[in-house]
């Protein structure tokens, strides 16, 4: 087989990694995974949690298809990968309900739904059904880290404008009833954008950055 | 004049192509054409011109806006003075409502013009001179006491996002004014809401009850102001929204010099009495029961329905659009201030969403025509 003869990090393979961050993002590129990407990017630490969480099952999913592809019967591979996603997601949730209790509660239900994330059963129809398991496994660390790219940087955005902390952390100062009480910024009569807390600007913040995206690297602009 | 002509004059070879300073071009024709009206004259075919230009219908608008603004400034302090129960001259109250509203233009027109000028700079195209009327329609949308920061960042929004990211003037689908206040309205809610912010230095001083009618009455309690009030424009507000009578002299010089349309005018007017009459048939709560013509009155309604709703590019372009148009604006603004009692005034979100639909309702005009038309063609093929 060819592949086999291929160096781990070929050109080819690097491309896959590295493609998926920026000129074929799944979300500024592609505009999949939306709705989870405006739902849980108020802060980062949600943001954070879901990124590795889709970032794993992305991965996972992408080699276990990748390996029994040739076992699949194509009339019902939609099931099939569907139970594998299922599965890993399930495995997810547990993990995350066993040792991040806090931040589970947060997703709520955003965690589920990654059964439904279009990132991932576009990776496995689109990849995975047709690729090895370690260029399936590349593939998925490059879509799950575009991913997670841009849902961090929102909520980093979000975070910051929208409640004035980092991590939870207050790094724009402390917010007291009155001013006089307050310190950093705070003081100087700053006050945290109320909006950025709003769904409607998670989707505006991430229109700004495929504005920002494709200004930038003219090839994506499209007629 | 000459002098400033033969400025422009001299300076000109520098901006143009292969001039030391063509990328700034865009700059220098914006102040140019500002000062003079262009003499460019079309190289073939037969057209007709009229002198009017985008920058006079621009500057229309300002001077309509004129009355309005100076109500306005004139009201801030009287509305300041008159709630501490000290005396004040005509002068005295034009004076300190200047102070607190002519930082506010700067700011709107600063922040704005900055972007419009980087942005025609930086695409290397001609600067629109759209943002004139926003500017001056922002400030006269915003509680007179907002942080000059807020109203910054609200400019900001409105003229990157709400303008410029849909390709400049002329092609927004939003009013970029009520973008900016939308903004402001949700990111800074305790400084655009409530009943401390209408009136000057209500938020520090107890003894100032800066309560808007709207306000009052979505409490269910009197709106403690006479009719009078109302139409002259007594009465606590957004800088320019208070005096309908200054509105309406607004309103007669658009109508006059053609620039509005009052098919917009006449169907939001339509549209809110029969919302408020309907309300009045109900009789509910103090907002229903508020008489359908003194809704028209009072909060932004006169103000948006003539500078707000008119806006040429953001309204609906076909004849019997516009009457949709403003007759959906009237009965939304209405049912708004009605039946969301935690946002006492609906102009705002009326117009926006009917902004949304602009283009919808000429689609189906247009279709409309095109089938009536067809259907004649046919019976007429049939008769004949």
């Amino acid at each position: 087989m060819a592949e086999e003869k291929e160096p781990l990090f070929s050109k080819q393979n690097r491309a896959l990694l590295t493609d998926p961050l920026d000129d074929n993002n799944p979300i500024s590129v592609q505009v999949l995974g939306i709705c989870s990407a405006l739902a849980i990017t108020v802060q980062l630490k949600p943001a954070l949690v879901m990124s590795i969480a889709v970032l794993f099952v992305v991965i996972f999913s992408n080699v276990i298809v990748s390996l029994i592809r040739n076992l699949i019967p194509s009339r019902i591979r939609i099931i099939v990968q569907l139970l594998i996603v299922a599965s890993l997601v399930i495995l997810v949730d547990q993990i995350l309900k066993a040792y991040a209790y806090d931040v589970s509660k947060e997703l709520s239900v955003f965690v589920g739904l990654i059964i439904t994330n279009c990132i991932v059963m576009g990776r496995l129809e689109a990849f995975a059904l047709a690729n090895g398991p370690w260029k399936s496994f590349l593939d998925g660390v490059g879509n799950g880290a575009g991913y997670a790219l841009i849902l961090v940087l929102v909520a980093f955005f979000r975070e910051l404008l929208g409640s004035g902390k980092l991590f939870g952390f207050e790094v724009l100062g402390h917010k007291a009833k009155t001013i006089a009480d307050s310190t950093g910024l705070y003081a100087l009569g700053y006050e945290n954008n109320g909006f950025m807390l709003l769904s409607p600007m998670a989707l505006i913040t991430v229109g700004i950055i495929i504005w920002f995206q494709r200004s930038k690297n003219r090839k994506l602009i499209e007629n | 004049m000459k002098f400033i002509r033969n400025t422009f004059d001299k300076y000109k070879p520098l901006f143009d192509k292969g001039g030391k300073y063509e990328k700034m071009a865009p700059a220098f024709n914006a102040f140019d054409t500002l000062m003079f009206v262009p003499n460019h004259t079309t190289k073939q075919g037969a057209h007709i011109r009229d002198g009017v230009d985008l920058k006079r219908v621009m500057i229309t608008v300002i001077l309509a806006l004129v009355p309005a603004l100076i109500f306005g400034m004139w009201n801030v302090g009287y509305q300041h003075f008159s709630q501490l129960g000290e005396a004040g001259t005509f002068i005295d109250y034009l004076i300190y409502g200047s102070v607190k509203f002519i930082p506010m233009v700067v700011v709107s027109y600063g922040v704005g013009l900055g972007i419009e000028f980087a942005f025609g700079v930086f695409r290397g195209h001609d600067i629109n001179e759209g943002y004139l009327v926003s500017g001056m329609l922002i400030p006269l949308i915003m509680p007179i006491d907002l942080p000059l920061w807020m109203l910054g960042i609200s400019v900001a929004f409105a003229v990157l996002i709400g303008k410029e990211a849909f390709g400049g003037t002329g092609m927004n689908i939003l009013n970029p004014a009520l973008v900016a206040r939308a903004f402001a309205f949700f990111s800074y809610a305790p400084s655009m809401s409530g009943d401390k912010v209408w009136v000057s230095d209500a938020a520090t001083v107890d003894a100032i009850s800066g309560e808007t009618i709207l306000g009052s009455l979505a409490q269910n309690k009197e709106a403690g102001y006479s009719v009078l009030d109302m139409f002259m424009g007594y009465i606590p507000g957004s800088v320019g929204e208070t005096s309908v009578l200054m509105i309406l002299i607004g309103a007669a010089f658009l109508l006059f010099t053609g620039i509005a349309s009052w098919r917009i005018m006449a169907g939001s007017v339509i549209g809110g009495a029969l919302m408020g009459l309907i309300f009045n048939a109900l009789g509910l709560n103090a907002l229903m029961n508020f008489p359908w013509w003194q809704h028209l009155l009072v909060g932004g309604f006169a103000f948006g329905v003539v500078f707000m709703a008119t806006d040429p590019v953001s309204a609906a372009q076909t004849d019997k659009g516009k009457w949709i148009y403003g007759f959906f604006i009237g009965l939304l603004a209405i049912m708004i201030r009605v039946f969301n009692g935690a946002y006492p005034e609906g102009m705002m979100m009326a117009i926006l969403l009917m902004n949304v639909f602009a283009p919808t309702i000429d689609h189906y005009v247009i279709q409309g025509n095109i089938k009536r038309r067809k259907k004649r063609q046919k019976t007429n093929l049939e008769t004949a």
